[in-house]
């Protein structure tokens, strides 16, 4: 667009005119180096806090090596340390919550975006937004104080009682007595007690409903309403225009959204600290009690020294990777849609 | 002292005397203008802290040993007096009924006695109805003062305890469910029929949890207050101590309560910063004196008068407070 200038303009505006396209040249220049140290930042600051936590905890993988990662002791007094326990909790917990979280937040959002009336919008979008807002330390204590014993007095006895080899009714139900290992992820060494896996699952799964679901909404509504109008002039039901229209027209970034959800569940720790027991004994049920990543780190780092110091470093390190390769997972699962899809 | 500036001192660690510095920190500048400032980060914390110098004084749960003590150029002595007591869940058994023994206590963490009708259990307590319920054990599952002077006063009564488990402020607890915190504690103790906890007493005044009794060192029967936490602080053997390297778990008093607690404040020798570190023994000169009644209001005891004559002379022969 500088070439424009004519001939017939002179000399002085034509210098001045080239003496402004260069500051406007350098402007931009500066602007893009202010926004490539901005997003340098980002990775400087996570490859730091990735690196530190590797650092501080070389001592436990030096002392531990891969027995580390495949040991459920955690043993302080005798400095003996296994992340085997708090990986377990992180992931079982994790899992649970998207069990629940995924498919309540898909029904918030369709819902909100096709369902629901006018006028019911904005109150509950804004009441999901505000869920979002709530501490997390608030979640534990509701988790402790009325969720866990909600859990011990209705939930636990239903599911021991039906899926559970040592039921506190004494009857062994049919299922547990045909299908094998079932009894496994059912039992619990105090029945009567809310703390858990399942509880934490459940109390988690709360927590990320408003991330997941808002993020859900946003992407629904920008599916094009000519594209829906069409479906529907052809006679589809709701239901088919939610699955065949609105879903793969939003399908990576409602994954998007799950991953997120998914992120702020692995890295939860004053609710989980509350609700999951803390203990570190190896075990597959969901109803016995455990411990997460971030709940033993929350726990132990005030009074921890030395080796249990670093160990603790190691873990924070390790959440670190699980979390990593639960992102991988999400690209690689993203892409092969991509590829089925032929683009 | 009566300084004509204020001057604000910094300390860090423990928080199981958070409650009681804080009340006493507030006074106190109510009465010179110098205002403490303490972050109640866990005792861990607190040393690094004060070895790091980046504070005026430490306060830990667990003493320092006298090489660490040596090596960093450090003193330490024990400010306040508080007790931690077993809390229970049984139906029908009310505060101060149900009697245990350090053997049988330490045998209920080590998940031998499993239920609450064991013959060790219903010896103790003839006359007492006790259910039969499972035994469900809580224990803490964060680092803390608590945990280690509870596990220390166990591995002094049974030898198992002491050979497997160890003490400290987080060990690997052979039974049960940890609950974080007090808080954390007696929620789950209130929660669990048949469970057995521990806690500050405060906590367990505060939340009316049912607590136990117990037998002390000397053989006699006692009940947690603040007699018998003071005739613990009393009766421990500071005088052969070393920079008051006592814990005073299993005192042998007469009245004594097994289970008592202190925290140390740790100082540095010679300050890098003496007008900080005389405004803070100033301070704790002020409220081992004067900061009684303060303490007695929120369940901690103070100290026996020989005791703090003996951590004032401490000052002046070790810390160079003179």
């Amino acid at each position: 667009m500088h070439a424009s200038v004519s001939n017939a303009v002179p000399s002085a505006e034509r210098a001045a005119e080239a003496a402004r396209n260069a500051k406007d040249s350098r402007d931009d220049r500066i602007f893009g180096w202010v926004l490539k140290g901005c997003a340098l930042i980002v990775l400087l600051a996570l490859v730091g806090a990735a690196g530190s936590t590797l650092w501080l905890g070389s001592d436990a993988f030096h002392t531990f090596g891969f027995g580390f990662l495949t040991s459920a002791t955690w043993d302080p007094s005798n400095d003996q340390y296994g992340a085997l326990v708090p990986i377990m909790g992180t992931i079982g917990t994790a899992f649970i919550a998207l069990l629940f979280a995924v498919p309540v937040s898909f029904g918030i959002a369709l819902f909100l975006t096709e369902i629901a009336p006018q006028w019911l919008r904005g109150p509950v979008s804004s009441a999901i937004e505000l869920l979002a807002g709530i501490p997390s330390i608030i979640y534990g204590m509701w988790g402790l104080f009325i969720f866990a014993p909600f859990v011990a007095e209705h939930i636990k006895p239903w599911l021991m009682n039906n899926f559970s080899a040592d039921p506190p009714d004494g009857q062994v139900s049919w299922l547990v007595t045909h299908v094998p290992a079932i009894g496994k992820f059912f039992a619990s060494e105090y029945p009567f007690f809310g703390a858990g896996v399942l509880t934490a699952g459940l109390v988690l799964a709360v927590m990320i409903i408003p991330f997941i679901s808002s993020v859900m909404r946003e992407v629904f509504q920008t599916v094009p309403t000519r594209l829906k109008e069409s479906a529907y002039a052809l006679g589809s039901s709701t239901w088919e225009v939610v699955w065949d229209i609105v879903v793969p027209y939003t399908r990576t970034a409602v994954i998007g959204g799950v991953f997120l959800g998914l992120g702020r569940a692995l890295g939860e720790t004053m609710a989980v600290a509350f609700v999951l027991g803390n203990t570190f004994k190896f075990s597959l049920s969901f109803l016995e009690t455990s411990s997460s990543i971030a709940s033993t780190i929350a726990n132990q780092f005030g009074e921890a020294q030395g080796l249990q110091r670093s160990a603790l470093m190691a873990l924070a390190f390790l959440l670190f990777v699980v979390t990593f390769i639960v992102l991988l997972i999400a690209r690689l699962m993203l892409r092969r849609m991509a590829v089925k899809e032929g683009k | 002292m009566g300084a004509a500036q204020a001057t604000d001192i910094t300390g860090a660690g423990s928080s199981f005397v958070y409650p009681v510095l804080s009340k006493w920190s507030a006074k106190y500048a109510e009465a010179t203008g110098n205002k403490l400032n303490y972050q109640s980060v866990g005792s861990g914390a607190g040393i690094a802290q004060i070895k790091e110098g980046t504070i005026d004084f430490g306060a830990s749960d667990a003493p320092m040993s006298g090489e660490d003590l040596a090596k960093f150029g450090l003193g330490q002595f024990p400010s306040v007096v508080g007790g931690i007591v077993p809390v229970v869940n049984l139906q029908g058994v009310q505060a101060g009924q149900l009697k245990l023994t350090g053997a049988v206590l330490a045998d209920i963490y080590l998940g031998k006695i499993a239920k609450w009708d064991d013959p060790a259990i219903t010896a103790l307590n003839p006359g007492l109805k006790i259910p039969s319920n499972k035994i469900t054990v809580v224990h803490r599952s964060d680092g803390s003062g608590t945990s280690f002077n509870f596990t220390n006063y166990l591995s002094k009564v049974s030898p198992e305890w002491a050979s497997k488990v160890k003490f400290g402020t987080a060990v690997e607890w052979p039974a049960g469910v940890g609950g974080k915190g007090n808080e954390g504690v007696s929620q789950y103790v209130r929660q669990i029929p048949g469970s057995i906890g521990y806690v500050e007493y405060a906590y367990a005044k505060k939340n009316s949890i049912s607590f136990a009794q117990m037998q002390n060192a000397a053989g006699k029967w006692v009940q947690p207050n603040a007699d018998t936490f003071g005739a613990a602080a009393g009766t421990a053997d500071w005088a052969s101590a070393k920079d008051f390297n006592v814990i005073m778990t299993n005192a042998p008093g007469e009245q004594a309560w097994p289970i008592t607690a202190t925290t140390w404040i740790i100082m540095y020798k010679k300050s890098k910063n003496p007008s900080h570190s005389k405004v803070a023994f100033d301070f704790f000169k002020w409220s081992l004196e004067k900061g009684q009644s303060d303490a007695a209001s929120l369940d901690y005891v103070a100290l026996p008068t020989t005791l703090v004559q003996k951590i004032e002379a401490y000052w002046a022969s070790d810390l160079g407070n003179k």
